[in-house]
């Protein structure tokens, strides 16, 4: 299912990146020995009958008819291990062995989002310390 | 960070907040912080800075005699006493008005306003009467922002997220370095629209100036009316069904639906002939390491 939901995918298998973290595809990323764009389908649109009660609130709560910027939220992989990207930090977060990867793209990206948000509200996000230092009192 | 309050911080130079809350000033190298989620994460859906505001509780600023850097305070002010519908009354052009708001809120401005209109925000869905000028919704990361006339040039330049609305035509550079979310444009857009996209979505129901796209790395444009010209490594694309379902979806949400669907709608995708993010080349690297 992974990518071939949406347009312009090259991702054939939802698990491509864990199986191999170099995920190496074309002869120019083996030749540069690195991989070139993104580690998911940047194209993949939500599929809305698949969103979580979770999500379903943040849209309620902020006034939103449909998912907002976490449209552009995948699970992705980093060195092998499901990931997400946190913008606001400009890094990976990754997703603990003990939630278990659902067998498809589209629930692993809800579940990306779900984790992304409480994360980005937390107090333990990098975000508040970085704001009590830098802020203007 | 434990042991130190915010009085205690609030006396402190910058640098010694920095030290005393153990903040690393060295440079990082990768974009790995080795942090794990929490599955067991109190559910939050605003910032832990932002304030609680309620949508049916509402506030009128009249601009009359406010400098910007006023009419902002008032903003903020006005979100800490919980309104969470905001009222922008004779703006009369004012430039940067309603930047940095980073939580949700309805802003309806009943008039124009001039550059940088809410630019960094996060969260709020803006509504503006009138016309905007240059970098409109400059960096937004998430929120709605629907302006009723037209825009100037760079009219979302390097949003991240959201939707950004025009419901008239834009100038040139549109969506210039857009790194993700929508921007819909209801008439024309003007030369070097999409220019160095990297990610994201554009929608413009009119004509495309010459150059469009040009060196995007990723995203997708779809335009009603005619192109120019496109840009270099900016390539026609096919319309597929789960296009056209998105494209209608998003156009019947902001009302912008033409009369004749969306299957006249051409699509540009960047040809990926100048990606260029391995700008490294292993030789090189191992000159380097």
């Amino acid at each position: 299912m992974a990518g071939t939901e949406y347009r312009g995918s090259e991702i054939k298998d939802v698990d491509q990146f864990v199986k191999d973290k170099a995920g190496l595809d074309s002869e120019r990323e083996k030749e540069i020995g690195q991989h070139i764009g993104y580690r998911y389908d940047v194209n993949l649109v939500p599929d809305y009958s698949r969103i979580t009660d979770f999500l379903k609130g943040y849209m309620e709560v902020m006034g939103w008819d449909d998912l907002n910027w976490l449209e552009d939220v995948h699970m992705g992989y980093e060195d092998g291990k499901a990931a997400v990207f946190d913008r606001n930090i400009n890094g990976w977060v990754r997703i603990p062995d003990s939630i278990k990867l659902p067998d498809n793209q589209q629930d692993r990206d809800m579940i990306a989002r779900e984790l992304l948000i409480k994360f980005q509200m937390s107090d333990r996000h990098p975000l508040v310390t970085l704001r009590k230092a830098y802020c203007k009192y | 960070m434990a042991g130190v309050t915010d009085s205690e911080l609030k006396a402190m130079t910058q640098e010694e907040r920095v030290d005393a809350l153990g903040l690393t000033t060295e440079q990082l190298f990768g974009r790995s912080l080795l942090i794990e989620f929490n599955p067991d994460e109190e559910e939050r859906y605003t910032y832990p800075w932002a304030p609680d505001i309620f949508y049916n509780k509402r506030v009128e600023i009249d601009t009359d005699e406010l400098s910007t850097t006023e009419l902002n305070n008032k903003i903020r002010s006005a979100m800490a006493e919980g309104n969470g519908t905001i009222v922008i009354k004779n703006p009369r052009g004012m430039h940067s008005v309603g930047v940095g708001i980073l939580n949700r809120l309805t802003l309806e401005v009943e008039g124009s306003l001039g550059y940088f209109a809410v630019g960094l925000i996060d969260g709020p869905n803006v509504r503006i009467k009138g016309r905007v000028g240059w970098s409109c919704g400059e960096n937004m990361m998430s929120g709605t922002v629907v302006i009723e006339k037209n825009a100037g040039s760079t009219f979302g330049a390097a949003i991240r997220g959201g939707d950004l609305v025009c419901r008239g035509s834009v100038g040139s550079r549109t969506g210039i370095d857009q790194k993700g979310g929508t921007i819909i444009v209801g008439g024309d857009t003007g030369a070097l629209s999409g220019f160095m996209m990297q990610r994201g979505r554009m929608i413009v129901c009119g004509n495309a100036g010459k150059n469009l796209g040009d060196s995007m790395y990723d995203g997708t444009i779809y335009i009603g009316g005619e192109i120019k010209s496109c840009g270099v490594d900016a390539v026609p694309a096919e319309l597929t069904d789960l296009d056209k379902a998105w494209l209608t979806r998003k156009l019947q949400q902001y009302e912008l639906m033409p009369d004749k669907g969306v299957d006249h709608f051409q699509k540009i995708v960047s040809g990926k002939q100048l990606w260029n993010y391995d700008n490294l080349e292993p030789n090189e690297k191992k000159l380097i390491l």
